[in-house]
This record gives C-alpha cells, structure tokens and sequence, in this order.
C-alpha cells in the first residue's frame, strides 16, 4: 500500500549533503522512545531529505534488496545503534557497508542514558 | 511531538517504511504480517528480528558456535566461513551463543547488555571469556560429552520410569541449574515450553550433526 501525503515546506530546508537513514527500532525497547522521538523531530525540523525504515535488524534478516542499494552509496549516514552491531547487520546481509559510511549511535545521545 | 514527525513515527511503528522529502513523505509497508487495526506494534508481529549478528573483524572462523547451537542456526559458506544462516530459528532473547565464542565476536543488537549488544569490546570482556571455560566445566569440559552422558542417563532413566511428570521435573531441574549459573536468561528460561523441548536422543542427533558441521568445515579450512 503506498501512501502520499503532504509535508508543510519547511523554510530552513538545506541542500542535502547525505543520504540518511533512520532506523526506528521499532520490535524492541533497545533505544528509548524519548531518544528515537527526539532523533525523528530533528530530522523533521532540518527539512533534510531522509528515509525511515521501521527495523534494519528485521530487513537484514530477511536480506531485503534495499539494505544493498544503500551500502552502494558513498555518501550515506545511518542512525541506528552501536555501529559495530550497524556494520555487523549489513555485511551478514551480504552487502558490507563502504568505509564512507557514517553512523550515528542512538545510544550515545544526550537523553539517552 | 509535532504532528509530522508523530505521523512518521506511527508508521513505522506499524511496519512502514517512509521516505521523506521536503514538502511530502511516502510510506511503504514492509512488515511481514499487516498491521491489526488498533494493536500495538509488538503484537502485529510473528517474530521478533532476534539472531546473531558475527563481527567479522573479531571472528576467527573456530566453529565453536556452529557446534554449540542445537537449533541450526549457523552454518558454513562454500569457503567453509562461518555464517549465520537460520535466523528464525534462534531462539528470542537466548544470547547463549554468544557466551561460548571465545572472541566476543557475537553480536545480538537487540540485547540490553555491552558488548553483545555490539558496543566496543574491552580488556574487561575479553578477560570475561575466562568464564566461559566455565561454563564449558559446567557441561563438564565438553558439551557434547555432556550432552551426550546425560542424554545416556537420560535414556536409562526413562526406559524404567515412564512418568511424563518425573521427566518434566528432571528437565526443569536441569534447566533452573543452567540458568542458576548465569546461562541461559530467566526470562528466555520464563518462556521455554518444558512440555515441548526435544527429546533427550533429538538433542544428541542434533549435537552430532552440528559437530560434524564444524568438524567439516575445520578440516576445509586447515587443508587450505
Ligand atoms: S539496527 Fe539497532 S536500532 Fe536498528 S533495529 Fe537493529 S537493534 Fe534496533
Ligand atoms: S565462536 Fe566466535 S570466533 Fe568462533 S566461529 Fe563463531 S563467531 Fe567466529
């Protein structure tokens, strides 16, 4: 099912400098609601283009051909958990991720412990 | 929580993925089982994405975990490389695994404790893998033995005694002194269903083909 709705523009839009890539968490408690909120507000509010997936766990379990499509590109940037565990999912996934890939442990933010 | 994000968020709290532009944003369902009108997003899934996940940069290819699993859920590449192959056949919430490899190269990202949860591995952790020669002494220095001694015992046992309800006893006790020493989590243990474990000789067929596996594998890989 495809949904399109409507985002109100947001006046601070800025040139996008890298793919991200938000991973929700969404099966487990391993990343507080407060911090997985916060991280999708700031997202929200930059105005930057992203994609938001529910689960990476879930899609390197089922190998979903997506995870390969973005492990192609130099220019991408995860928020997820720890990044060893990030970079573990991909490779087991049979797409390792490229050394460009940045990481954004969820763990470590702010409101996180 | 602004209307947005909150929008977003209740997507893929139910199994959508979502793209995000400037002006819009499209979601895309992925789970595997469609999300139930009104219930939460836990309880419209079959299974929760739980199996490990191997550092490879950690990992020396030394098939213990191969061995160890029952449940085959690892299993070797063309290259005899170990892999994690069966991921719905982990057992939700059991780390057990990722206490017998001798690198700390296990990984359940799901996992509430460091490093299996995949924070950096430490001095502290590496010298923890003492604890699992432990736990190997626990199953009496080599599980198979072990397994196979009390699946011997086992046998004779029920061969003269038939009671269903002593049977279940013995594997309650067994598993409470596995769990008494730190093996296998409570609440993993909360969830196993006594009335439905593999029979002592299914646990020794499965011990004998998993070791076999690794056995395979070793010699591949000692005569490259
Ligand atoms: S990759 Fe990390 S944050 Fe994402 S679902 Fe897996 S455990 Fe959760
Ligand atoms: S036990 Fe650890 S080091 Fe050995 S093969 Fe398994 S993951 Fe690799």
């Amino acid at each position: 099912m495809q949904s399109l709705l409507k985002k109100p523009q947001n006046p601070k839009y800025s040139q996008r400098m890298s793919h991200t890539l938000y991973c929700r968490c969404a099966y487990a408690q391993v990343i507080s609601g407060p911090v997985k909120n916060a991280r999708l507000e700031q997202l929200c509010a930059s105005g930057e283009e992203f994609e938001a997936v529910p689960d990476l766990c879930e899609m390197a379990a089922t190998r979903d051909p997506r995870l390969a499509e973005l492990a192609r590109r130099d220019d991408l940037r995860i928020i997820a958990c720890h990044p060893r565990a990030v970079k573990g999912l991909f490779t087991q996934a049979g797409c390792p991720l490229p050394p460009t890939a940045e990481i954004v442990n969820m763990h470590e933010s702010p409101s996180a412990s | 929580m602004p209307a947005i994000a909150s929008e977003i968020a209740t997507l893929l709290d139910s199994g959508n993925a979502v793209t995000v532009s400037a002006d819009s944003y499209r979601a895309r369902h992925t789970g595997n089982t469609p999300p139930a009108a009104g219930a939460s997003t836990t309880a419209t899934r079959s299974w929760k994405p739980w199996f490990p996940v191997i550092d490879y940069d950690r990992c020396t290819n030394c098939m213990q975990c191969l061995s160890f699993c029952l449940f085959d859920v690892y299993n070797v590449d063309e290259n005899s490389l170990i892999q994690v192959r069966n991921q719905e056949n982990c057992k939700t919430n059991c780390p057990a695994c990722s206490r017998v490899c001798p690198e700390v190269a296990i990984m359940f990202p799901k996992y509430s404790g460091s490093p299996i949860n995949g924070e950096p591995v430490n001095a502290s952790d590496l010298s923890r893998e003492k604890m699992k020669v432990n736990v190997s002494s626990l199953l009496g220095g080599d599980i198979y033995s072990t397994l196979r001694n009390r699946s011997d015992q086992a046998k004779s046992r029920f061969s003269t005694e038939r009671s269903a309800d002593k049977a279940l006893a013995e594997r309650k006790r067994c598993l409470d002194k596995l769990q008494r020493d730190g093996f296998i989590p409570a609440e993993v243990l909360a969830e196993i269903d006594l009335t439905n474990l593999p029979s002592p000789e299914e646990i020794q067929r499965r011990a004998a083909a998993a070791s076999a596996k690794a056995q395979a594998a070793l010699a591949a890989n000692a005569a490259k």
